[in-house]
Parts: structure tokens; C-alpha cells; sequence
């Protein structure tokens, strides 16, 4: 199979589309990591906000790997933290979900499970793919991805199968949430493209193996499993929800306030 | 009034395969599965460990401070208990 690591003079059609999906699975990345660090400090017990600190970081680690790829990719001079710092919210391509104020631990917790539902087998899929720089970043996060899903899977379990209170919450999440769901494994243009190539996952796949990890946490859960319904998609086009523009405010104030700013 | 607060555990981490397991610190958890699972997280983050155990503070039962000079002082001068006063031939290294 063939594969490309090094960007061409003029980007290629094919080109752009791989500078899409990368910057959309660094976007993803960033923007969960960030809003898992907003627990920093916050977490219900000193032992979870540790646990929700370190999978932030696992994820800015990703974010990072992917927005150097991009750059790559790009050609364009750009670094890392340019992209990251300074494009705005429209350029951004995260699904919705990832974008979602953290609310309680519970909305937190539900959030998390459902991506990491869907990101344990996507790494997987990326790791088994063609492209040898995407490969590397899923091999090195797969393992991340494992324990973010032991880890959530585990809160969903003990939420759901807890007390009324906790179920309550975890009811409410789902209800919140639930919508964002199928936009993770509904490939952006750019994905199609790719994934027809065999350069990207193939997301019915992933989402086979979502499903069928959702089903399973939730019957132990005991929680039904919601019907359907009226999928919310837009953040992997550019169309965001109002949330992100606040968190990328915060995100990127220092770049913004004080342009090329080191520390 | 039910109590709320979840138990104390004592974790013991191993660093290498074959060392002992050490002990770490405390932590708050609900259950074995979820102190396993706090423990990797708040003491194995920069490559302590690779194995963990965990017990319920409760179930260590500790010797009475007040016992210290009945149980260890009577030690410090039975020198002879120490194995040093053997000769150890020449050709046996690393004793």
C-alpha cells in the first residue's frame, strides 16, 4: 500500500482531505483534553480529579502528535501551537459531543464513556491502517484509550447501579448527551474520501463496536438503552455549538493577548 | 445517618518484577475495584509500579506504640544476632 510522509508543493486534492481528518482527530483531541482539565481542582474527591487530570493530558499528548502531523501535512510554515492557538472556531472540526460543558460529575463521566466508547476501536482501526505516522500516534494512544474506557465504563456502572440520586444525574446526562452520539462515527466528507482510499477507518465498523460496548456497559448498568432519536451533527463541518467559542476564548487567550508569547 | 465516606485503603506498589511490594500511601475508595483503579492514578503516574495491591486500612492491625521499648529496645545490644562474625573465604564475592 501506498504511503505518503511528505507533503507536496501544491496540496493535492487527497492531500487536503488527510489535512482535514488530522486536524479534525487533533481538534477532538484538544478540546475533550481541555475541558477535562476544567476539573482540575474541582473533582468530587482528591482521587478522581487526579484521574480526570491525567486523562486530559493523555489527550493533549494525542492533540499534540496529531497538530504536528498536520503541519506536516500542511507544509504551510504553520507550528503546532499555531494551529491549535490561533484558527478559529469555525476552522475547527471536533465532533459536538467533545465540546459539551462538563455539568456534573455525571455529565462528565457519560460524555467521556460514550467517546471512549468509539475511540478504543477507532485507535484500533488507525493503528492497523496505511498511513505509518497516523499508525504510530494510534499505537502509542491505544493504550491510553483502554484505560480511559475501563475507567469511565466503571462510573457509568457504578452511576447507573447506584443510588436514586446518582441514577438521576446519569439520566439526565444521558438525555443531554445522547444526540452527540452518532456524529462520532458519521464520517465528515473528508473521511469518506479517505476511507474509500482505505486511508482512514472505516467508521461502520467503529461503530458496530461501539454499540455493541454501549449495550453491554449499560445492561450492567441497568440503564435502557435510548432509542435513537434526533442525531445534533455540525462540528465535524465547522458547524460548532456555542460552547466551543467560550472554551477556544479561554484556550487561546494568551496567544491571542500576547502573539508568539513563550513560557 | 449513614456514613457517606468511603473507606481508607493502604496501597503497596511493586516498582520492578521481582522487588517487593512497597508501600505507598492512602487512598479513599469505595470498593477494591475502585481503590486498584485510584491508586494507578494518584501513585503510578510518573513509572512507579507495575504491580499494585490494595488493602482496607482497617484490616492492618498496628503494634502499640506504648509496646516500643518492651518490643525493640531489648534488641539494640544482642550485636551476636547479626550473622558478621563469620569468615568468609576469600574467593566468595558480593557476601
Amino acid at each position: 500500500m501506498e504511503t505518503i510522509t511528505s507533503a507536496p508543493e501544491t496540496p493535492s486534492a487527497i492531500q487536503q482531505q488527510r489535512l482535514q481528518f488530522v486536524l479534525q482527530l487533533a481538534d477532538t483531541s484538544l478540546v475533550l483534553g481541555h475541558r477535562l482539565s476544567e476539573w482540575c481542582g474541582h473533582g468530587p474527591v482528591l482521587e478522581q480529579d487526579i484521574a480526570m487530570a491525567n486523562i486530559g493530558l493523555d489527550f493533549l499528548g494525542e492533540a499534540r502528535s496529531y497538530y504536528q502531523y498536520a503541519a506536516e501535512l500542511e507544509g504551510a510554515g504553520r507550528t503546532e501551537d499555531e494551529l491549535a492557538f490561533l484558527r478559529a472556531a469555525t476552522e475547527y472540526r471536533n465532533p459536538l459531543l467533545v465540546e459539551q460543558p462538563n455539568g456534573d460529575f455525571a455529565a462528565t463521566v457519560l460524555r467521556q464513556f460514550l467517546f471512549d466508547s468509539y475511540h478504543l476501536p477507532f485507535l484500533e482501526a488507525l493503528r492497523a491502517g496505511p498511513d505509518e505516522k497516523l499508525a504510530a500516534i494510534a499505537e502509542k494512544s491505544v493504550k491510553e484509550a483502554a484505560y480511559h474506557r475501563q475507567w469511565s465504563a466503571e462510573w457509568v456502572i457504578r452511576l447507573g447501579d447506584g443510588t436514586p440520586e446518582s441514577r438521576r444525574r446519569l439520566d439526565g446526562a444521558l438525555r443531554d448527551f445522547w444526540r452527540y452520539t452518532a456524529e462520532l462515527t458519521t464520517p465528515a466528507p473528508a473521511e469518506t474520501a479517505l476511507a474509500d482510499l482505505g486511508l482512514a477507518p472505516n467508521l461502520d465498523d467503529v461503530r458496530a463496536l461501539q454499540q455493541a460496548h454501549i449495550a453491554e456497559v449499560f445492561a450492567e448498568a441497568t440503564l435502557p438503552l435510548p432509542a435513537s432519536g434526533v442525531a445534533q451533527k455540525g462540528g465535524k463541518t465547522g458547524r460548532h455549538s456555542e460552547h466551543l467559542g467560550y472554551l477556544l476564548a479561554e484556550l487561546q487567550y494568551m496567544q491571542r493577548a500576547y502573539p508568539g508569547l513563550k513560557w | 445517618m449513614t456514613n457517606t465516606e468511603w473507606p481508607l485503603w493502604e496501597v503497596f506498589v511493586r516498582s520492578k518484577q521481582g522487588l517487593d511490594h512497597k508501600h505507598v500511601g492512602s487512598l479513599h475508595a469505595a470498593d477494591a475495584t475502585m481503590a486498584i483503579q485510584n491508586a494507578r492514578d494518584v501513585y503510578t503516574r510518573r513509572l512507579e509500579g507495575v504491580s499494585i495491591w490494595v488493602v482496607e486500612s482497617t484490616h492492618v492491625h498496628a503494634s502499640n506504640p506504648d509496646d516500643a521499648a518492651a518490643f525493640y529496645d531489648p534488641a539494640a545490644d544482642k550485636v551476636y544476632r547479626h550473622p558478621t562474625f563469620f569468615e568468609v573465604p576469600i574467593s566468595i564475592k558480593h557476601m
